[in-house]
């Protein structure tokens, strides 16, 4: 069975048409990563989960449901968690207000599950009543995977949660998608670290043009030569 | 000092608390739906229009009514969101400022029609001051304003810090795109939005319509210093509104102070330019306001 499944979608924003008949699918308790270079479409085909995007052909099949179009607040309630690459959190609300809004669809008790996350995130607990505005970049993308995971989500999708993050923090993102994932969360992500990202995925597409150029196993993207040499920036030197 | 307490502080207060709560409205409306609402001074008036009538048929004090009027006045807001505001939600935003334009004509034209244009006065006669230390005189209606004003600031606080749908509005007036994309429910939230600001206009009318009198241009006549008070204390911030609208009404009042020798500092006359002076000021050199609001 597959948790989610992107088959064949055409679309954009408006007229134009940024994506080309693309395919993807994440299976349960994989991570699996999308690389490709800027504007090859990665984050849009992301935002077509969401609704966000005006789909001319294909399908986006969630746990074998039709969920083409749904409006993202639908989206979310089907089990769907997604964090932006930018502006994922809101600024003005404590950190635990921030997690409490992303339980927003859930009416039962949340407490339990914003303890856990500051278990998962130990930095955020003692900053749970600052305002999410003023913690660092690292800090903020924790909040905004907590925020994320406040839903138990079928699938959790992360768009570049690396991004302007130091090596230091880099690391401790991939460690925390990795631990989100053994916890059982399928994970679908865009990343353009792309050896860090592939190295902890599953499996990789890599994307060029709005189109799918290639797909393997994470290992098997990475030992392929020219992936190396095109997407990879040469060898070894895209290790920071 | 004595003067300047008794009739320059205290009345300054008492209009700052009504700009105040006129301001939070405009400030959730303008953080939350994006646009600056016009008709929100025509909400004051019909609050103020709703109690004079209803004291007319039952003789109690205007303040006991304004649970009653603050929730008639929300519900006429949100059925004019739903009928003018609603259909334009994706347009661009001056087509919703256009709109609110147009409401504002259309409610004061009702309210002139229903009513009337003649003054009318909420409390006849003249109240006599309390006085307390032998030297502060407080009027009982300035004691009622500030305290109904304190209260429902209260209230307000607590439903934006203390429940789902108050975070739920400060959450979609910091981003909407996230707000929608984590789930909130945004149609429900802008309903929030519209009674809470619906409610606490009528309740500046009806503080208002106390201190002064009831007449159709009153809601109009104090829309721009509430502009000027949401704009000082930083759009899309409710606590900035609140601190900007009584930082207006203090400094409005004591403008006319004899500070300089014995004639009032600024003749009493100019004393509204005292708001726009402060909103240009802000506008210039931070136009972020007070609490850091959006800057457009």
């Amino acid at each position: 069975m597959t948790v989610l499944a992107l088959e064949g979608i055409t679309g954009g924003y408006g007229d134009t048409e940024i994506l080309h008949n693309v395919s993807l699918k994440v299976d349960p308790g994989e991570i699996v990563v999308i690389i490709g270079p800027n504007g090859a479409g990665k984050s849009t085909a992301m935002k077509a989960v969401f609704g966000l995007l005006h789909l001319t052909e294909g399908r986006i099949i969630l746990d074998d449901k039709d969920i083409t179009n749904t409006p993202p607040q639908r989206v979310v309630r089907q089990g769907v968690c997604y964090v932006p690459q930018t502006s994922n959190v809101f600024p003005n609300l404590t950190v635990q207000e921030n997690l409490e809004m992303g339980a927003y669809v859930r009416n039962d008790d949340i407490a339990p599950r914003i303890q856990e996350m500051y278990e998962l995130f130990p930095p955020l607990a003692e900053k749970k009543d600052q305002a999410a505005g003023t913690l660092s970049g690292g800090q903020r993308q924790m909040v905004a995977m907590g925020k994320a995971l406040m839903l138990n989500p079928t699938i959790l999708l992360l768009d570049e949660p690396t991004a302007g993050l130091s090596p230091k923090f880099r690391g401790e993102i991939f460690k925390v998608v990795r631990d989100i994932n053994a916890a059982g969360t399928p994970i679908l992500m865009v990343e353009q670290n792309a050896k860090q990202a592939l190295h902890i995925a599953d499996r990789g597409y890599i994307l060029v043009d709005g189109e799918n150029r290639l797909h393997d196993t994470g290992e098997g993207l990475l030992a392929n030569p020219e992936v190396a040499e095109m997407f990879l920036g040469g060898r070894g030197s895209a290790e920071q | 000092m004595t003067e300047l307490i008794n009739f320059h502080l205290i009345p300054g207060i008492v209009l700052g608390s009504i700009y105040a709560l006129g301001a939070i409205g405009v400030s959730l409306t303008f953080g939350i739906l994006r646009f600056a609402n016009f008709s929100h001074g025509e909400l004051m008036t019909l609050g103020a229009y709703f109690t004079w009538t209803i004291i007319q048929f039952v003789d109690i004090h205007p303040l006991l009514v304004l649970p009653l009027v603050m929730a008639m006045v929300a519900a006429v807001v949100v059925g004019v969101d739903q009928v003018f505001y609603k259909p334009f939600r994706k347009s661009p935003v001056i087509i919703l400022v256009i709109a609110s334009f147009g409401l504002m004509l259309m409610i004061r034209s009702v309210t002139q029609f229903s009513w009337g244009v003649q003054l009318k006065t909420m409390i006849p006669g003249i109240q006599k001051p309390y006085v307390l230390f032998d030297w502060l005189r407080l009027s009982p209606k300035h004691v009622m304003i500030i305290i109904a004003a304190i209260v429902l600031m209260f209230a307000i606080h607590w439903l934006l810090s203390r429940t789902k749908t108050g975070k739920a509005m400060r959450a979609m007036s910091d981003s909407p795109e996230l707000a929608q994309l984590t789930g909130i429910d945004t149609e429900k939230t802008i309903r929030a939005t519209w009674i809470v600001s619906g409610s606490l206009a009528a309740a500046a009318g009806v503080l208002l319509a106390v201190d002064t009198h009831v007449e159709t241009m009153m809601g109009f006549k104090i829309l721009l210093p509430v502009f000027a008070a949401a704009i000082l204390g930083g759009i899309g911030r409710p606590y900035g509104a609140m601190a900007g609208g009584l930082v207006l009404g203090i400094v409005e009042e004591m403008s006319t102070y004899p500070w300089i020798g014995t004639e009032p500092l600024l003749a009493p006359g100019y004393k509204a330019g005292v708001a726009f002076a402060i909103m240009v000021g802000m506008l210039i050199w931070r136009p972020s306001g007070l609490f850091k609001g959006r800057v457009f």
